[in-house]
């Protein structure tokens, strides 16, 4: 398992995606295609923006399919970062 | 005296806010993009900080040199120093203004260029306006969904011009973000070919409409749901929102209080008003009022972003559904 503490790179708002790319492309992915489970920790993170989250998650879900959430837990999320969160993983599984 | 008549033209009237924003919308004159004449009501100026992030992002595309601004007299001029309009157009000015300090009032023009200037502006400069958590967290996905898309989408080199100002009498934010980049139109050409300004606004504020995709759900960094949210955030707080681009004007009209809250995905089912034959903005002009007692919490307004959402994207599914063909 590994667990990604989100606020030491992104801070208590999290909208940057050139950040939420590299977390996905250089931590995320590598831990995946090792068949490791994901925790992304959300502590102090105040508030996501849905930008933020979909940069984050949504190729994931693109490439590994929706079983990929299997693998994947978020952490510490206030209410708000977990309505984001919800809203960008059920749209991607709308999605064509 | 024919010099005069070659100069790009805008003029600061008495009152510019998003409820009666259009006749000044209309008297913008865009010939000329090379030169730009400022002018301005003599007595009062009243504008939304829209108006001011138009002027300043127009006066980016210009040399100095080739800017005139005529001597304000109007009582009320000290207010655009203030924000920072002259500096911002790199050009002299002897208007003597008391320095309030900033702090809870407004927040000056600002240029964003990039993702660390728009990471530095939300982490720095959005404390600055000392709002309660549920009210600064809107006005950071707000501005920070608007300035990504200018960001990522409008292909200027100036980047997103705005400011924002708290009035106390309403209670509320007003904030303007510009920028002089391709325009709606283009954009969404990408994927969704639109002959119009005022049709591709409307599809820009359709959720799950991109223009990096035709495919549902957008690509791996955009869904097609920054301006959904924006408008949304609008209509559930009963607030205005405008969006002018090219020839194409659409302003999201004030809800009355009493009325049941409800999202369309389509935005010309809201209650709005539009114009389609302005003059011409290169790039695009997004204005929008916060009012702070109003402010729902927004995982509130995400329950209904979600429920509108899926329904827009079922109703696009069905749609493209083929049926059998009896003979």
């Amino acid at each position: 398992m590994i667990n990604i503490t989100l606020y030491r790179k992104v801070g208590s708002f999290a909208e940057n995606k050139d950040f939420a790319r590299e977390i996905r492309t250089k931590e995320i992915i590598p831990a995946l295609e090792k068949n490791k489970q994901v925790v992304l920790d959300f502590k102090n993170i105040d508030s996501a923006t849905q930008s933020f989250v979909h940069a984050l998650i949504s190729d994931l879900m693109r490439r590994y399919g929706n079983e990929v959430l299997d693998k994947i837990c978020f952490k510490d999320c206030n209410k708000t970062v977990q309505k984001v969160i919800s809203l960008v993983v059920d749209y991607m599984q709308e999605r064509e | 005296m024919l010099c005069w008549l070659s100069y790009m033209k805008i003029h600061l009237p008495n009152s510019a806010f998003l409820g009666n924003i259009d006749p000044f919308l209309r008297g913008f004159d865009e010939k000329h993009p090379e030169k730009l004449e400022i002018t301005a009501n003599k007595k009062w100026i009243a504008i939304h900080p829209v108006v001011l992030s138009m002027v300043a992002a127009l006066g980016l595309t210009v040399d100095p040199s080739e800017i005139d601004c005529e001597k304000l007299e109007a009582s009320s001029k000290g207010y655009l120093a203030r924000m920072g309009l002259y500096d911002f157009l790199n050009i002299k000015s002897d208007i003597k203004f008391v320095e309030h300090e900033p702090a809870g009032r407004f927040i000056p023009l600002t240029q964003i260029k990039n993702s660390k200037e728009l990471t530095r502006f939300v982490t720095d400069v959005i404390p600055l306006l000392h709002l309660d958590p549920k009210q600064s967290e809107s006005i950071s996905h707000i501005v920070t969904e608007l300035v990504r898309n200018v960001l990522e989408h409008s292909g200027s080199k100036y980047g997103a011009v705005l400011c924002a100002q708290y009035y106390k009498k309403s209670n509320s934010i007003r904030l303007g973000i510009v920028d002089t980049g391709m325009g709606i139109k283009k954009t969404i050409n990408f994927s969704y070919p639109t002959s119009t300004d005022i049709e591709a606004i409307r599809l820009a504020l359709i959720p799950g409409i991109t223009g990096t995709t035709k495919k549902e759900g957008g690509t791996m960094l955009n869904a097609g749901a920054g301006l959904f949210l924006i408008k949304s955030i609008a209509c559930v707080n009963r607030d205005f929102f405008m969006i002018y681009s090219g020839n194409g004007m659409y302003k999201l009209l004030k809800r009355r209080i009493n009325q049941k809250i409800k999202l369309h995905s389509n935005p010309f089912e809201d209650k709005h008003s539009k114009e389609a034959g302005l003059p011409y903005w290169q790039g695009t002009v997004v204005g929008i009022d916060i009012t702070l007692d109003q402010t729902k919490e927004l995982g509130i307004i995400l329950d209904f972003v979600w429920d509108t959402y899926k329904q827009a994207i079922k109703e696009r599914k069905k749609k493209k559904y083929k049926r059998a063909r009896f003979i």
